[in-house]
């Protein structure tokens, strides 16, 4: 159990740095100058919707995808000239990609045969790494015959039965059902905390992103949006983009005041939670952190949904729509039709720059 | 495959396609000599040994009885196969794996062995050396190619679509005209042109049960070779593969030679 | 699907049904019988049951010598189309479009040719003085002519030119099925190309190019058109002797006899094979 530092290092210091790293095909620019340190241990995820280039960056970090441009580097040394065989990185496909012909434990196996590793370390080897992954007892398992998320198991042993530098993972759980997903989201962090292994995670999925990762990249269309720990990109996202990305949010357009401490949203006014810089602005709040009362924004309720553990609410408000999530802890929100304040805390709120919002 | 072809991939390449390309344009460039012996046409081309075959009465009958037999019975083998693919994909009947095993097995069976067995039959049954003796054992040996291809049309669609169709009032046959017809026809159509290439080219059953006066040009031409080897031959194979590049275009345009012939399976490309 | 058993799946097999009992069993049946029976020209054939045309080929190492030819060339053929076609098969696969559209043209084509016609066209190259002899003896590599035509070697060639294409439908088939992503799967793991193809490819090529084998083997054995065309009266195998005692000795019941031997060797060898592949390959593959 190697507990994982976050401190903020100097580049230099670090385990793996990726810089102005840009691929493009026939003049489309599908990476764009991608830039990111790594620490050792770290679990970073790679974030975006599909097209944004995440899985290109993972692919040239795996060396299957040349970069036009940039620089990769691990402990220092260059890794753009290592053919994919050389970079000893541990990687995780989306299709799993397990031989088919080759049992489990032949599968593990494979990687430490390759680099002639003694029988009996070998086998030794592939023993802990069916146990880490908790498949003692499926070794001579044919992948055929094993399910979804046993596969998966599996293809995370053989990856990392040769301690690799950095672990790769594309989109690792997309093919797995809701709770089966939730179950190896828990199971890859303990196994990666266990091994203290750096890993670099591509996903389209936010709450995968956020459960896992030490610190996510957001992407779009071949860019970085924002890099950051998960609290603090979700709290406070760079613009509207990272906003929705990472879950439901209310943007409602407000100005500050000239003396940099109110913001107003039409009427509402309130103290801004820190110094800001006058004039138009972005006004993001969680749809958790809203409520109704008096006063505040006012709204009419268009549909209500309960979702057993909360409710949902949707509204038209003077100032765009709205939506506010309540846990169900016994009070039932106003009903469709009704009008309604909406009520926040001031440091609920995160500015955003108007220019960013598209 | 995501790997790349290296240099010595691509050397085999070249040989490979000299290897497969050479008989044919050898015999395309020596049908043009202008000389009454096989030789390359060094002199300039000729169209003399063209012009002899248009001449030609026995290999132009051929050709034209080639032609009718090949749409007669691939005709037939695609009415034939529509309600036993339908009967086979869709239903499930005791004696339905043996009725499959029976419509593929011609596949099975070496061509010599049902050339001997339909010579005898045939002249038994009193059809030998005629077009309906012909027909029959084309049909037979031709139905299995239309069947798969529109079992796999059959197999491709989405059975809902029937269960969707009589859940608007449809009856059974009303789904079939309206509904699976035109989704299967592009597989009816390419199993139809298979089966005709396959009647057209097919040489070693027929020359057991052509006779003098009705002979399939691919039979023509083998007993031709059989006495003598002269640019007359040569012309005619021009003439063959022409027309079977021609096809080749076509069938590729339509359906995609590689689909018909490999049948990708775009669910598992897509991952 | 239902227990109620529904008269429709049975009224669309009638047609197919009947045909081929009528038209396919029924005359192999009949030839089954014929090789049973007797023949002589004064005589004509006689409607005996008897093994003589089966002891007759069995005892006379005329037959043998033809049987052992056909295998061999036939296992040659298969050799050839194996060594050729699956790493052909390969390229084809990992090539970009427009280039792989247009040699899988090249590479299949030649299916939709007439046998005959691509027959001659071996027989215009491996002839005496035919194009390769030509082109090695103006290259002064050889004085005289090399026998290609008439020979067992010349059948193989043209044979495994004849049915490569089968070799290559059947090992692209199964490479279509391949993940891509295994591939690099062994090179993240540290093998290089060679060790990929030799680990990771090549075993699962192998169902393939079993199922080409079996495909190829049979057809070479019975292969008609090109044994006769290639090799001529001379070379005989069993497809054209076969050919000679129906149509020139008239020895049909022989004929029959060595038909249904050649029916029942390719059958058991196909169905032996197939097994053999099932079974190894089952594991992986259920």
């Amino acid at each position: 159990m190697s507990p994982v530092t976050k401190a903020d290092n100097t580049p230099s210091a670090s385990f793996l740095a990726i810089d102005g790293l840009t691929k493009t095909y026939n003049k489309v620019t599908v990476v764009d100058r991608f830039a990111l340190e790594v620490e050792e241990g770290e679990f970073v995820s790679l974030l975006g919707p599909s097209g944004c280039g995440k899985t290109t960056t993972l692919q040239m970090l795996g060396g299957f995808v040349d970069p036009s441009a940039g620089s990769i580097r691990l402990e220092g040394r260059d890794l753009i000239a290592a053919p994919p065989s050389k970079r000893g990185l541990g990687m995780v496909f989306q299709s799993y990609a397990l031989f088919p012909h080759m049992t489990a434990a032949q599968n593990i196996a494979y990687g430490l045969e390759v680099r002639k590793v003694p029988r009996a370390e070998r086998d030794e080897r592939v023993r802990q790494a069916l146990d880490l992954v908790g498949l003692g007892a499926y070794g001579d398992r044919y992948p055929r015959r094993m399910s979804g998320g046993q596969q998966q198991r599996v293809a995370l042993a053989r990856a990392l039965v040769i301690r690799p530098r950095v672990l790769l993972l594309d989109e690792p759980l997309s093919n797995l059902d809701a709770n089966l997903r939730e179950e190896m989201q828990i199971e890859l962090r303990r196994i990666q905390q266990t091994t203290g292994t750096t890993t670099i995670l591509v996903t389209h999925d936010q709450t995968e992103a956020m459960a896992l990762s030490d610190r996510i990249v957001l992407m779009r269309a071949g860019r970085i949006e924002q890099i950051g720990g998960p609290e603090a990109v979700y709290a406070r996202p760079a613009n509207s983009f990272v906003a929705r990305f990472l879950g439901k949010t209310n943007l409602f357009p407000g100005t500050v005041g000239a003396d940099g401490r109110s913001i107003s949203i039409g009427s509402h006014v309130f103290a801004a939670p820190a110094a800001a810089t006058p004039g138009a602005t972005i006004v993001a709040v969680r749809p958790e952190k809203l409520g109704f009362g008096e006063g505040g924004i006012r709204g009419v309720v268009r549909n209500r949904v309960f979702q057993g553990t909360q409710w949902l609410v949707e509204l038209d408000t003077e100032h765009g729509p709205a939506i506010v999530q309540r846990q169900n802890l016994g009070a039932v929100p106003p009903a469709i039709g009704e009008a309604t304040g909406l009520v926040f805390e001031p440091d609920a709120v995160h500015l955003m720059a108007p220019e960013a919002d598209k | 495959m995501s790997g790349r072809n290296g240099f010595w991939a691509l050397l085999f390449h070249t040989v490979f396609v000299i290897f497969v390309l050479a008989p044919i344009v050898v015999v395309c460039v020596v049908a043009f000599t202008p000389e009454g012996y096989l030789s390359l046409p060094v002199n300039g081309p000729s169209l003399r040994w063209f012009e002899a075959l248009l001449n030609n009465r026995d290999f132009v009958s051929s050709f034209q009885a080639s032609l009718l037999l090949g749409t007669i019975s691939a005709t037939l083998a695609a009415l034939i196969a529509v309600p036993t693919a339908i009967a086979i994909v869709r239903h499930e009947f005791p004696g339905r794996t043996a009725l499959l095993s029976l419509c593929m097995s011609p596949l099975m069976v070496p061509s010599i062995v049902l050339g001997v067995a339909f010579l005898r039959f045939l002249s038994q049954i009193g059809l030998g050396g005629t077009m309906v003796g012909l027909v029959i054992s084309h049909v037979i040996i031709i139905t299995p190619f239309v069947l798969r291809t529109i079992m796999n049309s059959l197999g491709s669609l989405d059975s809902a679509l029937d269960n969707a169709a009589a859940s608007l009032g449809s009856d059974g046959m009303t789904t079939f005209r309206r509904i699976t017809l035109p989704l299967i026809a592009p597989g009816i159509l390419s199993g139809w042109v298979l089966a005709f290439i396959n009647s057209f080219d097919e040489v070693t059953m027929t020359i057991f049960i052509a006779s003098p006066g009705l002979t399939t040009l691919p039979v023509r031409l083998m007993l031709y070779i059989e006495d003598s080897i002269d640019p007359l031959v040569a012309a005619v194979s021009t003439v063959l593969i022409v027309l079977a590049v021609l096809a080749m275009v076509i069938l590729d345009r339509l359906f995609g030679l590689d689909r018909m012939l490999i049948g990708t399976n775009d669910a598992d490309k897509d991952k | 699907m239902r227990a109620i058993s529904r008269p429709l799946p049975f009224l669309l097999s009638i047609p197919a049904a009947l045909i081929f009992v009528i038209f396919l069993l029924l005359p192999l049946l009949g030839t089954l019988i014929l090789s049973l029976q007797d023949f002589s020209l004064a005589t004509g054939i006689r409607p005996v049951y008897e093994l003589a045309n089966y002891v007759e080929i069995f005892s006379d190492s005329y037959f043998f010598d033809i049987f052992a030819r056909t295998a061999r060339i036939a296992v040659f053929t298969t050799l050839v189309t194996i060594v050729i076609g699956a790493p052909e098969a390969l390229i084809l696969m990992r090539m970009k479009a427009p280039w792989r559209g247009i040699f899988l043209l090249v590479a299949l084509g030649p299916l939709l040719i007439s046998v005959v016609s691509r027959s001659l066209g071996w027989a215009l190259l491996l002839g005496g003085n035919g194009m390769i002899n030509q082109a090695l003896m103006s290259m002064g590599l050889i004085e005289r002519p090399i026998q290609m035509m008439y020979t067992e070697f010349g059948v193989v060639i043209a044979m495994s030119h004849v049915l490569m294409p089968f070799m290559i439908i059947a090992v692209m088939t199964t490479l279509q099925r391949l993940n891509p992503q295994v591939e690099n799967a062994s090179h993240s793991l540290g093998a290089g190309s060679f060790t990929t193809f030799w680990r990771v490819i090549l075993p699962q090529m192998l169902p393939g190019i079993m199922t080409g084998a079996i495909l190829v083997f049979a057809m070479a054995a019975s292969a008609f058109a090109t044994p006769q065309i290639i090799g001529g009266r001379r070379l005989k195998v069993i497809a054209t002797l076969v050919y000679d005692e129906f149509l020139f000795s008239l020895n049909w019941p022989l004929g029959a006899a060595l038909a249904m031997l050649l029916f029942a060797v390719v059958i058991v060898v196909a169905i032996g094979l197939n097994r053999v592949a099932e079974g190894y390959f089952a594991r992986m593959y259920k």
